[in-house]
């Protein structure tokens, strides 16, 4: 603890443990219930015979608004310090785009 | 005094009772100190260097006649494989932590790394998978399809040779992943008051891409690993043409890893360089944002140019074209390096000690062997070198001309801070010029032989070819550098038959480790320091006149070697140091069991799965310190 | 992994942030490529098995949507355990994380019910791509949430043992990082592998 006392104070960001903000059981609730009501609208267009053309985007779509939510509330990057959210974006950016042209090279997506 | 509270009589909150021995056998098993994980990881490494040495004078005795005879093709292929997974993954990569691990805490002014029992973990399971590659030579078969084991050849081939390959480069990949988490948090956020990110020495910036280069290049090689290592042991068909699978797909996911690895493998020894330079040139690094732009540029371009490994694949012209352009890309940064470097060396007050000399023929061999790269990038001339000697020549001059010399420059550099003794210079000169002679003797060759036509990993060459001259000659470099390396091994070892008489700062250097006694204890600042510019400790010891004149500052200033041990009265303060744990060897313990089983019986693996639950659940309820 | 090293978040830090925390968002982005490799593995061979059965002979897309219902749920149950201690109500954070680690069982028995049930239809790891890329994908994800449950169950000894205490906030906030992550990986294979028809 004593290595606490000859450090400068830290800079009061938003990021500080416990002094973020962290949304209330029921904001939890809410994205919850978005959540189910995308998955289920998922499933359902999946049973509604419309094209690939277009059935494929809305998924992905659809995909990527749960996987948002989740990332933004759930795992409160929202809130809490940039400096996780940018980690992430790497890594989250990194594997689409190096995964994007491999697949690519083997024209994947011409079929 | 400052009294260092490491642990408490009677601590029984654990599995097993705390170790608390500091000297002997098990104060090494279950240390937690990162000063002496960096020298396990050291020792190791060069262990293995030597090891993966005489496999390389094999090969070049083999090779040193047409004809040759010395081995059969397939222990032939053993070898050459085991020397490049050596080199790489068992020397290159844990000789450069090891340097991380003794350095970050104390160039940035931290205690200890951000977890000290991970840290061990790190070089436990590192161990275990060195170890349990080798192990294939007394179970059947070390790997034989090659440093990179291109697919199908290395799923079809009976034998379990690249299941060992694929299962202890999984260990040491996870080795690799959690030290890297753990020293890129440490560099983030361990750092003393006062030291910024732009006031870290650049080897803190080479860290930190280095690490980060870690954290996303090792996840792709551990999913190529496994879908390798299902296809070779549980029949799937991920690179097995007869199936429908593509065999390409290992290239890309080996090289997606391979590329920045390579930039993994030299970005340390860019950063050793770039703290011995100033040093012995008794000026400031020429330009240090540059420098340090330029390796974060390095390791982002890095992940982007994997597909100049296979440009003789058939990728299409679009792909090769874009490769090829962003491959001549990265060499501006790596260039920028290169004019920083020669930037601080002008009209420097010159030491040539045997750190300076090392890194001074880094730059210039690795110089020869980033131009031989760029050679590469030229897509049809490419065509003409892929999987020649050409090849070999070029990587040589980059991981052995470069990381290589960068590290030994290291070694020569931080001995005294490590070991408190001096290395002998004149022998350390010795090593260095039967080094750089016999290297370039062994290497420069191999670009000729390339171009005359001669591949990659033949056992062996007809007389008629004409390649017996040059093969010689090989030869004979490579004896002289094995001759060189033993010099080394007699000055280390003749170091430790002398005083320990180092001081603080034998260099008059300029960063935080050399303010600390040598060696350091082992809390290795008794008074966190608070760090006012770039250079800190350069700046304690000199003040600039009017005029750009250097002078000392006077005695009594802010010394170079701070007291420690006893004089500071009741009055201390109590030092938390990490305890001590056996449960980081625990854990990795089960690592090779697992790898036995999926190898021979799988009830082996599920012993190494308890095992393994036993060391991190015995290191989750023990608290970090008592 | 992730349980241990609480210390470090009463210290300072050179940015404010823990340790701990850094490092598990570290390791996520870390983890991003590992699934970026296998989902890609995935789409790569999509539609290239040159022998059945093919996904659209054994996928049961309702039983699956349950799975995936109920891995959404966990997610809820996690981050009312974190808000549960977060106000140092200790009993209700045990519920939560048990009812997390229920319903985290329920996916993994479901997981394990459909593997056997493809079995039985004939698909194995080495009946052709489909098997091999299904199995392994869907396999790794589901180590990760067999790790995860561990983890809660951990949680909740540990919170009878005196571990965990109401000061402990950041253990639950990064075992539940993992769990999130391990569920948005779900949302996209669930899409990827579930719905998005073959082409053939």
């Amino acid at each position: 603890m004593e290595r606490a006392d000859v450090r400068e104070p830290a800079p009061p960001t938003p990021a500080r443990g416990r002094t973020v903000r962290h949304p209330s059981p029921k904001e939890y609730v809410r994205i919850a219930v978005v959540l189910a009501v995308v998955t289920a609208m998922e499933v359902g267009i999946w049973y509604a015979e419309i094209s690939r053309a277009l059935l494929i985007p809305l998924l992905l779509i659809f995909a990527v608004i749960k996987f948002v939510l989740v990332v933004l509330w759930y795992m409160h990057l929202r809130f809490d310090s940039r400096t996780y959210a940018r980690f992430f974006m790497i890594g989250l950016a990194g594997a689409v785009t190096l995964f994007l042209v491999v697949l690519l090279t083997f024209r994947a997506f011409s079929g | 005094m400052a009294t260092v509270s490491v642990r408490t009589e009677g601590a029984r909150s654990g599995l097993l009772r705390r170790p608390t021995a500091t000297t002997g056998f098990w104060s090494w098993i279950t240390t937690v100190d990162h000063k002496r994980i960096g020298i396990l990881y050291g020792i190791t490494a060069f262990a293995f260097f030597v090891i993966g040495g005489i496999e390389a004078l094999f090969i070049r005795l083999q090779l040193a006649q047409p004809n040759g005879k010395i081995l059969s093709a397939s222990t032939y292929n053993e070898f050459f494989t085991m020397h490049g997974v050596t080199m790489i993954f068992l020397v290159v990569m844990p000789l450069s932590a090891a340097f991380f691990n003794y350095f970050i805490p104390l160039q940035i002014g931290a205690r200890d790394v951000a977890f000290p029992r991970l840290n061990a973990f790190t070089y436990w399971a590192f161990l275990a998978g060195g170890l349990f590659i080798y192990s294939g030579f007394f179970l059947g078969g070390a790997p034989n399809g090659g440093w990179f084991g291109y697919a199908p050849l290395s799923t079809v081939e009976p034998g379990n040779n690249m299941l060992f390959y694929s299962l202890g480069l999984l260990m040491t990949g996870i080795a690799s992943t959690a030290s890297a988490m753990n020293l890129a948090v440490t560099i983030i956020n361990m750092r003393a008051p006062g030291m910024t990110m732009f006031r870290m020495p650049v080897f803190m910036w080479m860290g930190l891409v280095v690490q980060l280069l870690l954290a996303f290049a090792m996840p792709i090689i551990t999913v190529g690993l496994f879908q390798m290592l299902f296809d070779r042991r549980f029949g799937t068909h991920f690179f097995d043409p007869a199936a429908g699978g593509d065999p390409v797909l290992w290239q890309h996911m080996f090289w997606l890893f391979g590329h920045p690895e390579v930039y993994i493998l030299i970005l340390p020894a860019m950063g050793i360089v770039s703290e011995v330079l100033p040093v012995f040139a008794r000026k400031p690094l020429f330009g240090y944002q540059f420098v340090v732009f330029s390796g974060i540029a390095i390791g982002f371009i890095g992940f982007g140019v994997w597909a100049h490994h296979m440009f003789a694949v058939g990728l299409g012209p679009v792909a090769n074209t874009a490769f090829g352009i962003s491959t001549m890309i990265i060499a501006v940064p790596t260039g920028v390096k290169i004019f920083n470097w020669m930037g601080t060396l002008w009209k420097g007050d010159i030491r040539f000690t045997t750190p300076m000399l090392f890194a001074v023929a880094f730059i210039a061999q690795f110089v020869v062997g980033g131009l031989s790269g760029v050679t590469h990038a030229v897509v049809p001339a490419d065509y003409q070198q892929t999987d020649t000697y050409y090849i070999v020549a070029h990587f040589h001059y980059v991981l052995f001309g470069g990381a290589i010399f960068g590290l030994f420059s290291g070694v020569y550099y931080w001995w005294p801070k490590v070991f408190g003794r001096m290395l002998d210079e004149r022998i350390g000169k010795l090593h260095f010029w039967l080094m750089v002679i016999g290297f370039n003797l062994t290497f420069g060759p191999m670009h000729i032989l390339g171009l005359q036509g001669m591949p990659r990993r033949i056992q062996t060459y007809p007389a008629t070819l004409g390649l017996g001259v040059w093969n010689l000659v090989a030869t004979i470099g490579a004896f002289i550098i094995a001759t060189s390396v033993l010099i080394f091994l007699l000055n280390a070892i003749a170091s430790f038959r002398r005083p320990k008489d180092a001081t603080a700062d034998p260099w008059d250097a300029r960063t935080l480790e050399w303010s600390v006694s040598s060696p350091p204890p082992p809390y290795n600042f008794e008074e966190i320091p608070v760090v006012h510019s770039l250079d800190e400790l350069w700046h304690r010891k000199y003040a600039e006149r009017e005029g750009g004149l250097v002078v000392p500052v006077p005695a009594g200033g802010a010394g170079t070697d701070p007291p420690h041990g006893e004089g500071h009265g009741d009055g201390g303060h109590a030092i938390h140091l990490p305890g001590q744990s056996f449960f980081p060897f625990v854990a990795a313990l089960g690592l090779p069991l697992i790898g036995y089983g999926v190898i021979f019986h799988l009830w082996m693996a599920v012993a190494g799965a308890v095992v393994l639950l036993v060391g991190v659940y015995g290191w989750a309820i023990e608290p970090a310190s008592e | 992994m992730a349980v241990h090293t609480f210390e470090s978040e009463h210290e300072a830090t050179s940015t404010g942030l823990p340790n701990t925390k850094l490092a598990m968002w570290l390791f996520l982005a870390s983890d991003c490529l590992l699934f970026g490799a296998l989902i890609s593995t995935y789409v790569l061979y999509r539609g290239s098995s040159l022998v059945g059965p093919y996904p659209a002979d054994v996928f049961d897309i309702p039983y699956t949507s349950v799975s995936s219902f109920v891995l959404l749920a966990s997610s809820l149950t996690m981050v009312l355990a974190l808000a549960a201690i977060q106000r140092g109500e200790m009993g209700r954070m045990r519920v939560w994380l048990l009812a997390t680690a229920l319903l985290g069982m329920t996916f993994v028995g479901g997981q394990v019910y459909e593997f056997t049930t493809f079995y039985r239809e004939g698909l194995t790891l080495s009946t052709n791509l489909f098997g091999t890329t299904f199995y392994v994908l869907t396999g790794f994800h589901g180590t990760h949430v067999g790790v995860g449950i561990l983890m809660l169950l951990s949680l909740v000894a540990m919170s009878f043992t005196g571990r965990i205490t109401p000061r402990d906030t950041m253990a639950v906030e990064l075992v539940g990082l993992y769990w999130h992550f391990v569920d948005i990986v779900w949302i996209l294979i669930f899409t990827v592998v579930y719905l998005i028809p073959t082409g053939k």
